[in-house]
């Protein structure tokens, strides 16, 4: 498979509960070696997403293949080929860590001879060898998600899919969990990784952003700053709180969020002058601030493309 | 080869699992052997003992030897002595007595011209058992030297098969086997099950390559070897405390137990397809285990229900059950005189099996 070989595609992909539409009609092309975020709000329908391509759901519409496989008709022979590490810790935790490793190493079969040598391979590759005879319930959560991403890869799948991996763990820890995660992607593994976290949003390849169940916007992070409608302007206030209120009233202004001293403020690419207009307006109300136009982050992307959806949606 | 190597693999985790699981442990050894000794000791249907007054207004010599006959009985204890027959029916209805015998004062003309019963009997019949009891008593002959001749041959005698000391524990040992393997069987599978659907480990079994049949199967093998530890256990132990023999052979005590012990797993299955958490497992179990309980033979013979508990009974695999572990060890029977409870236990093993895996799912919808 070449780097620019498809790994996953999906057309359509929807899925309800009922009445609720947790997907909605999801298009996605990740190429093999990538790592391709889903980026979005709980309920946004990132795990359902997941679980559609993993063959665990079966989708009320649409259709999505993985390797090239379907993941509803072939969903037992893609199971040899993906690895899955679930939102919540789903290892045995009366289990020791070595029994753990040792369960997965046979239920994928693994030939007698490299099961041993692969368990050991892991426990040093993420750093468990302290805690092989250590009950999995009993571990830290770094350790947890350490041993799950270890039963994950076990079997060397050519496809990731991480489940929120990072959301019990501290910063440390979720470097060194990015780390490998490039190493792996650099070995040519296509990772999928959802998560609501802008920072580890930012280190993916490419993402999408999902919001109600639809996909509102995918690129890479530059691309995705790029095509956003709007302009972003940081304000840098003695006063933020008063600099907020004096902006708040301007029509202008999309949004206005605050962090900490600062102020990022999106202006509709329609405004023209959007500097211009921040620093009219703060000179107006007599606030003393300083105003830049800014490269937008994934924070300004997120709340730009929501933004557009709701007021989409109001229309 | 795949395959085997699977379910070994889930074997082994169930023994681990099952090793470090104390409660489960102390369950499997516990509940027999308290359930053994329970219904053991405390549940004897003949009825020795039991408190009762007597009034006797006639105060004869014979109605003195006819009290001494009741009292050498020990079926009842004849511990108090009233004046009348008001005087009894209070205890009755204070509930201090079951029985009061009533002795009038023409007892002995009675007794000679033998028109009308010599003596009343009066019972609390709230208890069909001590009705019983008091049934037994008109039997006894009423004997006094002049007129030995007189009393009457009974028309019927009774002749005990297979417990002539007619202890309750003979039949409640072997009945226990499948209370205690119906309990514990289905509930233990069920749970253990729906257990690892709660923890969440069952998103990440059924996202690797294996296949149904094999996650089954091994988790059904411990559970096997469970049941037939408790069934050495109850029978052990019931040879042991209650000395109830085992005159069958024990291969074909084994091949009834398998056949049970696989019907039951097969229903644990079912239930854990079926609910979704383990209070949930829990509650089913119970509308599997009250019906056997009841209506299954253990505890009322089944030839007095009425034709619809009978019907459900059937469908009981422990209705079964019992019928063949009971011929098998009282009666020394052979199991191919009893070959349609043998079968009635494989449909039902199957048909469960088959509902089970078919409802089974590898995906989460």
């Amino acid at each position: 498979m070449n780097s620019r070989a498809i790994a996953i595609s999906a057309t359509g992909l929807t899925r309800k509960f009922g009445s609720l539409i947790a997907v909605n009609e999801v298009d996605l092309e990740i190429p093999a070696g990538t790592i391709y975020g889903f980026l979005g709000p709980n309920g946004s329908g990132k795990s359902t997403t997941i679980r559609m391509l993993c063959g665990l759901l079966t989708p009320s519409a649409g259709t999505a293949t993985v390797m090239g496989m379907d993941t509803v008709k072939e969903s037992e022979a893609l199971k040899q080929h993906i690895g899955y590490m679930t939102q919540r810790f789903a290892l045995f935790e009366d289990l020791t860590v070595r029994e753990n490793l040792r369960f997965i190493s046979e239920v994928y079969a693994l030939p007698r001879a490299k099961r041993r040598p692969r368990v050991d391979q892991l426990l040093e590759e993420f750093s468990l060898v302290a805690q092989v005879k250590q009950r999995a319930g009993t571990l830290s959560g770094g350790q947890k998600q350490r041993l799950a991403l270890a039963a994950a890869t076990l079997h060397e799948p050519k496809i990731l899919f991480l489940d929120e991996p990072t959301s019990a763990v501290d910063p440390q820890n979720r470097r060194d969990f990015w780390e490998k995660l490039f190493e792996m992607a650099e070995r040519g593994t296509t990772i999928l990784v959802s998560t609501h976290y802008m920072d580890e949003a930012a280190r993916c390849h490419r993402l999408a952003i999902l919001d109600q169940g639809v996909k509102v916007a995918d690129g890479s992070p530059k691309e995705l700053g790029e095509n956003i409608g709007y302009n972003v302007i940081e304000v840098v206030a003695d006063n933020p709180n008063g600099a907020r209120l004096s902006l708040s009233d301007n029509p202008a202004f999309t949004s206005i969020t605050q962090l900490g001293v600062r102020l990022r403020v999106l202006v509709s690419k329609r405004v023209p002058d959007a500097l211009g207009q921040v620093k009219l307006n703060l000179r107006e109300a007599q606030i003393r601030a300083e105003a830049d136009q800014v490269f937008p982050d994934l924070e300004d992307i997120f709340m730009a493309v929501t933004e557009e959806r709701r007021k989409g949606l109001a229309i | 080869m795949k395959s085997l190597i699977r379910i070994m693999a889930v074997l082994r985790k169930e023994f681990l699992q099952l090793s470090r699981d104390r409660l489960t442990f102390g369950m499997i050894v516990g509940i027999p052997l308290m359930q053994l000794l329970m219904f053991g000791y405390a549940i004897d249907t003949d009825v020795r003992n039991l408190t009762a007054a007597y009034a006797d207004e006639a105060d004869t010599h014979l109605s003195r030897q006819f009290i001494a006959d009741i009292a050498a009985s020990q079926v009842i204890n004849l511990g108090r002595r009233v004046e009348t027959v008001q005087d009894l029916n209070r205890l009755m209805d204070a509930g201090a007595i079951s029985i009061g015998v009533y002795v009038p004062e023409d007892f002995d003309r009675r007794i000679i011209e033998r028109d009308r019963s010599a003596v009343q009997l009066l019972v609390d019949g709230t208890d069909p058992i001590i009705l019983g009891v008091a049934q037994q008593l008109t039997a006894l002959p009423i004997r006094f030297d002049s007129q030995t001749a007189l009393v009457p041959v009974p028309s019927m005698e009774v002749r005990n098969y297979y417990n002539p000391e007619r202890r309750s524990a003979v039949n409640i040992v072997p009945g226990l086997v499948g209370v205690i393997l119906t309990m514990t069987m289905v509930m233990f599978t069920a749970v253990a099950i729906v257990r690892e659907k709660e923890r969440g480990n069952m998103e990440l079994l059924i996202n690797t390559p294996i296949k149904t049949p094999e996650l089954m199967l091994g988790k059904i093998i411990p559970y096997v070897l469970i049941g037939l530890i408790q069934l050495v256990i109850v029978l052990g132990m019931g040879g042991y405390f209650f000395k109830v023999p085992i005159l069958g052979s024990y291969s074909q005590l084994l091949t009834a137990s398998l056949v049970f012990i696989g019907a039951n797993l097969a229903l644990g299955l079912l239930l854990s397809t079926l609910a979704t958490t383990q209070f949930q497992a829990m509650q089913m179990t119970f509308f599997v285990f009250l019906p056997s309980i009841l209506l299954s033979g253990f505890m009322f013979p089944f030839d007095g229900m009425p034709p619809i508990a009978q019907y459900i009974a059937e469908l009981l695999p422990l209705t079964h059950f019992n019928r063949l572990i009971r011929g098998i060890i009282l009666r020394g029977a052979d199991i191919s005189s009893m070959w349609d409870e043998l079968l009635a236990l494989l449909a039902f093993m199957v048909i469960t099996l088959t509902l089970a895996i078919a409802r089974f799912s590898k995906r989460l919808d």
